[in-house]
C-alpha cells in the first residue's frame, strides 16, 4: 500500500559489501505500517542481515501469510520475488517452493495470528518436517490489522488497550518449536537490533527449520500498560542468555573474547557463530534444557531471549526425501517422462 | 429345483460375490474377473464397499460382457453369498431362473432360498477345515476354493487361472503350489458333485483385444509421472488415496536416478488438505509441476487457495476423484456431485478448467495434459474423475505417449529475455490471449522480481485498489478463460444414424453406460445424436449441438443436475430443452437406467394427434 515512490539515489559513498551491493540494494517499498511499528524494525534487521552476509538479494524467496507482520516482505529485498499468500498458510506454500528449488533461501514471515491461530497447524508441521527455512513471526500478541483483538500469544491477565482482560492461556511459539524438533529456535525482541541480527543471518545460514521469534511490540494496539508485549515491558522482563556474532568466511576472528566466554558453532554454510554466554549455565546444544528453562522462566515472569538451541549437524526435508541435488523446477521431459517404450512394457504388464 | 427356467448365457451375465471385508476375498475375486479376461472375453468388474477395514458387508460385480458393454448392468445372475449378514438381501437380488452359490457347511432352513433361482451348495469350510489348520490359511484359501468350483461351475479353463496364480506368485513356490492345490480342491469337489457347467458359461473369445486392465487412479497417476509432476501433496481420503501411491510406486520405478538413487520427484503427506493445496500452489509458484488429490471434502477445504490460483494466477493441478456428497456423504460410492463445486470454487467471481475423462486412458492423457494446461494458462486445472473410474480395473486402450512430445512450460520470462529489454509486467496483456508472463524466483538479481498477492493489483504487480485496474485485471481473466475454450480436450459427437431432433449430453464415468443405452434406445425406435463433454469451459460446438436438437437430455450422477445448470448458466439456453436424467443412489449409472429414463420421456413426447385418438 505504498503511494510515496521511494527514492533510488543514495550517497555515493556508502558502504559495499563483498558483492559491491550497497544496504539500499536489500531495502524494498516504504513501509506503510504505523510510525514506530516494531516491524519496522525487524524489517531493517533483515535488510542488515542480509547485507552482511553478502546474499545476493534474488537468491531469497520471501513468503508471508497475510495480517501487518505479513506485509513487511514488501518492504525489505525488492529484488527478490515476495508472496503474500493465505492466512495461516504461509508454511505450506514455503514448503512447496522449497520442494521446487532446494538453491535459493527461504525467508517466511509471519504473525502471532497467523502462525499460533489459524495457521497453528502449519507452522507445527512446516517445523516436525524440517523444512530448511528462516521462519521470523513478528509477535505482537495482538491483530494489528483488524484493530486490537487479542492473538493467541497473549498472555494470560494481560490487559488489551480497550481494558478487557485475557483470561485465555498463551501459546509459547518458541516453547513448541521446541518440543517440534527445530533445530534452530531463538528469540529477540525488535527493539534490539545488536541481538536480533546476528540471530536473522545465523539461522538463515543453519540448514533446517530455524524458528525465531521476535517480540515486536505494536505501537497502536498494544504498548499501554497492562500489557505484557509493551516496549517497556519486554525490555524490563527481558532475560538474554547469550548475544552472538556471526563470521562469514574465512574472517580470523576479529574480536578478542576473554577465555571461557564464547563457544563457537559452525554452521553447515561455513558460518561460524560465536555465541557470547550471558548466562554461563545455558547450553544452547541441549533441548531438553532449553525447554526447561524456558518455562521456569516463564513462571517467573521472564522474557528468554538468545539462541536458545541449535543443532548444527540437522537435516532437511530434502534430505529425508533423497531428492536430487538438481532443482526439480529445472527438470524437463528428457529426464523427467519414462517414454514410449517404458509405456509399452507397463501395458504388457496390465493384459 | 428352480421352479422358473434357469438362466442360460454364455459370455454374457453378471456374478455377485457377497463378503466380509477384511477376508482376503478381493485378491481372488479379482482373479476371477482376471482369469476370464484372459478367456479373451471382456469384464466389467467393480467394488462395493463399506468405509471400514474390517468386518463390514462388501462386494465384488464381476459383468461378463461378450459385446464389451464396461458399465455397470444392473442385476444379478449369480450370486456368490459368503456373508451371511446380508443373506437375505443378497438371495433377494438374484435375477429370477438366476444361481445362488454358497457355503453348505451348515444346513440351512428351506425359508433361507428361493423356489424361483438354481441353488448350489459347496462345503467350503469343510472342505477348507479337512485341509489347513491355521485360521488365516483357512480364511484365505476358503476364497480359492470357491474360485476353483466356480471354474467348474461356468466352464472355465483352469489352467489360465493357474496361469495367473502362476504370475501373482513368481519365485514364491511355496505359496504358487497352495494356491493350484487350493484351486484344485475347489474344481474336483464341484465336478464330482454338482452338475457341471451351469446355464452361465464362459466361452474363449477374442474380444479382448490389446486392452490393458487398469484402475483410474493409478492410470492417472501415471500421467503425473509422463506429464512432468515432481512434486505431489496430499492427504488421504478416499477415493483418492490410491493416486498419490499409485504416484509414489510409479516414481519408485521411474524416477530414480540410476546412479546416485537420489529422487527426481518429492511426495508430501500434508497435515491436511490446506497444507496439501498450498504446497502445490507454493511448488508451482516455484516453477515445479505440482499435483494434489482429494475427493470432495477436500475441495471444500481447499477453495481458499483455489481462488488464490485464480486470482494470482499460479498453475496448480487437482486430481478430484468424486465421491457421494454433501459432507461426509457416502465416502465409497460414486456420484459426479462436484461439478459445480470446482468450476466455480472460491469466493468472489472465479471460473476454472476441469477437464472429465472417461476412463483410465483418458485419465492418463488428460492427466500429462493437465500440466501444460495449468502452466499455459496459470490457474487450477481439475481432473474430474470419480469412484467408479478411480477404484475399480476397467478394460481401456493402451496407454500411448508420443516421445517427440515436450512439456509447454507456457509463458516465462527468462533472464535472456529481461536482459534484451523485454517489458515484463506480471499481470501484464501481451498477446490479447489474456495470459501474462510470470517469472521464476531467482531469475534475475536487478529485473523481474515482483510481489505475488491475492489482493488486487495492476499490470505490473503493484498493489491497487482502484476499481478501473481491479476491472481491467477482471476482464483480462475472462479471456484468459475464453482462450482456455480452444486448449482443452473438445467435446466428442456422435450422431444417430438417422437425422434426429433429439440429442444427450453426457460425461466422464456415464460413458460406457450411454454407449450401450444408445442400442437400448434404438431397438425402442428412439434415435438421438450424441455428444460427451470432456472439459470446462465448454467449447462452441457445444452451442451448437444445443441449437441443432429440440431437446437435448443431459445425464449425470447427482442429484441437481449440476452440468445441466453448468450448461444453462454459461451458455445462456432456455433450461426447458434440457432434460436432466440424474442418477445419485451411489451406485454407477446402468444404461437400463438410462434407456428407461430416456425411453419414457420420449414416449411421453409423441403425442397421438387428437383426431387420430377421437376417431
Amino acid at each position: 500500500m505504498t503511494y510515496i515512490a521511494k527514492p533510488k539515489f543514495h550517497h555515493p559513498g556508502l558502504k559495499k559489501n563483498e558483492l559491491g551491493y550497497t544496504h539500499r540494494d536489500y531495502e524494498g517499498k516504504i513501509s506503510t505500517l504505523c510510525a514506530g511499528c516494531g516491524h519496522d524494525s525487524i524489517t531493517a534487521s533483515i535488510i542488515e542481515a542480509c547485507y552482511e552476509l553478502s546474499i545476493e538479494p534474488h537468491r531469497v524467496a520471501k513468503i508471508s501469510g497475510i495480517g501487518c507482520s505479513s506485509k513487511t516482505p514488501d518492504y525489505f529485498l525488492g529484488n527478490s520475488h515476495g508472496f503474500n499468500s493465505v492466512h495461516g498458510r504461509m508454511p505450506s506454500v514455503l514448503t512447496g517452493a522449497n520442494l521446487a528449488n532446494r538453491n535459493l533461501i527461504y525467508l517466511g514471515v509471519s504473525g502471532d495470528g497467523d502462525s499460533a491461530s489459524i495457521g497453528f497447524g502449519q507452522f507445527a508441521h512446516s517445523i516436525r518436517r524440517g523444512v530448511n527455512m528462516t521462519y521470523i513471526v513478528e509477535n505482537n500478541g495482538v491483530y494489528g490489522l483488524t484493530k486490537g483483538q487479542f492473538s493467541a500469544t497473549a498472555d494470560r491477565g494481560s490487559k488489551s488497550k480497550k481494558g478487557v482482560t485475557n483470561t485465555d492461556n498463551a501459546i509459547d511459539l518458541v516453547a513448541i518449536a521446541l518440543q517440534l524438533g527445530a533445530t534452530f529456535v531463538a528469540r529477540s525482541f525488535s527493539g534490539d537490533k545488536s541481538q536480533l541480527v546476528p540471530l536473522i543471518a545465523a539461522a538463515i545460514g543453519h540448514k533446517g527449520a530455524s524458528f525465531i521469534d521476535v517480540i515486536s511490540p505494536c505501537i497502536a494496539f498494544n504498548n499501554h500498560a497492562g500489557s505484557t508485549k509493551s516496549f517497556d515491558y519486554v525490555r524490563e522482563h527481558n532475560d538474554a542468555v547469550n548475544r552472538l556474532d556471526v563470521l562469514v568466511g574465512r574472517d580470523p576472528i576479529a574480536v578478542d573474547y576473554a577465555p571461557g566466554t564464547v563457544q563457537m558453532v559452525e554452521q553447515h554454510d561455513g558460518s561460524r557463530i560465536a555465541l557470547r554466554k550471558i548466562d554461563a549455565d545455558y547450553d544452547p546444544h541441549d533441548r531438553l534444557g532449553a525447554m526447561t528453562f524456558l518455562q521456569k522462566h516463564a513462571a517467573k515472569g521472564q522474557i528468554v531471549t538468545g539462541l536458545l538451541y541449535v543443532d548444527p549437524d540437522a537435516e532437511d526435508l530434502h534430505e529425508h526425501l533423497n531428492t536430487v541435488e538438481t532443482p526439480l523446477n529445472t527438470l524437463e521431459a528428457d529426464t523427467l517422462c519414462p517414454g514410449s517404450a517404458a509405456l509399452d512394457k507397463f501395458n504388457a504388464s496390465l493384459r | 429345483m428352480s421352479d422358473k427356467k434357469p438362466i442360460s448365457s454364455v459370455n454374457d451375465f453378471v456374478v455377485r460375490f457377497a463378503n466380509v471385508n477384511g477376508s482376503g476375498s478381493a485378491s481372488a475375486n479379482e482373479m476371477f474377473a482376471r482369469a476370464i479376461l484372459r478367456h479373451g472375453v471382456p469384464v466389467s468388474p467393480r467394488n462395493i464397499f463399506p468405509s471400514n477395514i474390517q468386518g463390514l458387508p462388501t462386494w465384488y460385480e464381476v459383468r461378463v460382457t461378450e459385446d464389451g458393454h464396461l458399465g455397470a448392468r444392473g442385476g444379478v445372475d449369480m450370486m456368490v453369498a459368503m456373508n451371511p449378514q446380508t443373506w437375505d438381501k443378497d438371495v433377494a437380488g438374484i435375477e429370477p431362473g438366476g444361481y445362488l452359490f454358497y457355503d453348505s457347511t451348515k444346513p440351512m432352513p428351506s425359508t433361507k432360498f428361493r423356489s424361483d433361482i438354481t441353488v448350489i451348495g459347496v462345503p467350503l469350510t469343510a472342505i477348507t477345515n479337512s485341509t489347513y489348520t491355521d485360521p488365516r490359511q483357512r480364511q484365505l484359501f476358503k476364497n480359492i476354493i470357491y474360485l476353483g468350483s466356480l471354474s467348474a461351475l461356468l466352464d472355465m479353463d483352469p489352467k489360465l487361472i493357474e496361469q495367473l496364480i502362476g504370475e501373482q506368485y513368481k519365485g514364491k513356490e511355496k505359496l504358487l503350489s497352495s494356491n493350484v492345490h487350493a484351486l484344485h480342491l475347489g474344481r474336483d469337489w464341484a465336478l464330482q458333485n454338482l452338475k457341471c457347467p451351469i446355464g452361465l458359461r464362459v466361452k474363449k473369445s477374442d474380444k479382448v483385444g490389446d486392452r490393458i486392465f487398469i484402475e483410474g487412479n493409478s492410470a492417472a497417476a501415471l500421467g503425473a509421472v509422463y506429464g512432468g509432476a515432481t512434486v505431489c501433496a496430499w492427504y488421504p481420503i478416499t477415493p483418492s488415496s490410491s493416486v498419490a501411491e499409485a504416484f509414489t510406486s510409479h516414481c519408485k520405478k521411474y524416477r530414480h536416478d540410476p546412479v546416485t538413487g537420489k529422487a527426481k520427484y518429492a511426495i508430501v503427506q500434508g497435515e491436511d488438505e490446506l497444507a496439501s493445496i498450498g504446497i502445490v500452489i507454493g511448488a508451482s509458484w516455484n516453477g515445479a509441476r505440482a499435483f494434489t488429490a482429494t475427493s470432495g471434502p477436500g475441495i471444500s477445504l481447499m477453495t481458499e487457495f483455489i481462488g488464490l490460483s485464480y486470482f494470482a494466477e499460479i498453475p496448480a493441478v487437482i486430481m478430484n476423484i468424486q465421491r457421494a456428497g454433501p459432507s461426509t456423504g457416502m465416502p465409497t460410492r460414486t456420484q459426479q456431485c462436484d461439478i459445480i463445486a470446482c468450476a466455480y470454487a472460491s469466493h468472489g467471481d472465479t471460473k476454472h478448467v476441469l477437464l472429465f475423462p472417461e476412463d483410465p486412458a483418458e485419465a492418463f492423457e488428460f492427466a500429462a495434459a493437465a500440466f501444460d494446461l495449468a502452466e499455459r494458462l496459470q490457474t487450477t486445472i481439475f481432473l474430474m474423475l470419480d469412484l467408479d473410474i478411480g477404484m475399480n480395473h476397467r478394460l481401456c486402450r493402451p496407454l500411448k505417449w508420443d516421445d517427440a512430445k515436450q512439456y509447454d512450460r507456457g509463458k516465462v520470462m527468462t533472464a535472456e529475455m529481461l536482459d534484451e529489454g523485454r517489458d515484463f509486467g506480471r499481470y501484464l496483456d501481451v498477446d490479447g490471449d489474456g495470459i501474462p508472463y510470470r517469472t521464476y524466483p531467482g531469475t534475475h538479481p536487478t529485473k523481474g522480481s515482483y510481489f505475488t498477492r491475492g489482493t488486487s493489483r495492476d499490470r505490473y504487480a503493484r498493489y491497487s485498489e482502484e476499481g478501473t485496474v481491479y476491472a481491467d485485471n477482471m476482464q483480462r481473466l475472462v479471456r484468459k478463460f475464453e482462450t482456455a475454450q480452444d486448449l482443452v480436450p473438445r467435446p466428442l459427437q456422435a450422431n444417430a444414424e438417422r437425422p434426429t431432433k433429439y440429442g444427450v449430453i453426457y460425461f466422464g464415468s456415464t460413458s460406457p453406460a450411454m454407449d450401450e443405452a444408445i442400442g437400448l434406445l434404438e431397438a425402442r425406435g428412439h434415435h438421438l445424436d450424441r455428444l460427451r463433454i470432456r472439459a470446462f469451459p465448454f467449447h462452441s460446438s457445444v452451442a451448437s449441438f444445443l441449437a441443432e436438437h429440440d431437446f437435448v437430455y443431459v445425464v449425470e450422477q447427482n442429484r441437481d443436475s449440476q452440468l445441466r445448470q453448468l450448461i444453462v448458466n454459461e451458455n445462456g439456453i432456455d433450461p426447458v430443452r434440457l432434460v436432466p436424467i440424474v442418477h445419485y443412489d451411489g451406485s454407477p449409472i446402468t444404461a437400463r437406467f438410462i434407456a428407461k429414463a430416456i425411453g419414457d420421456h420420449q414416449d411421453h413426447l409423441k403425442v397421438t394427434p387428437l383426431r387420430k385418438a377421437v376417431s
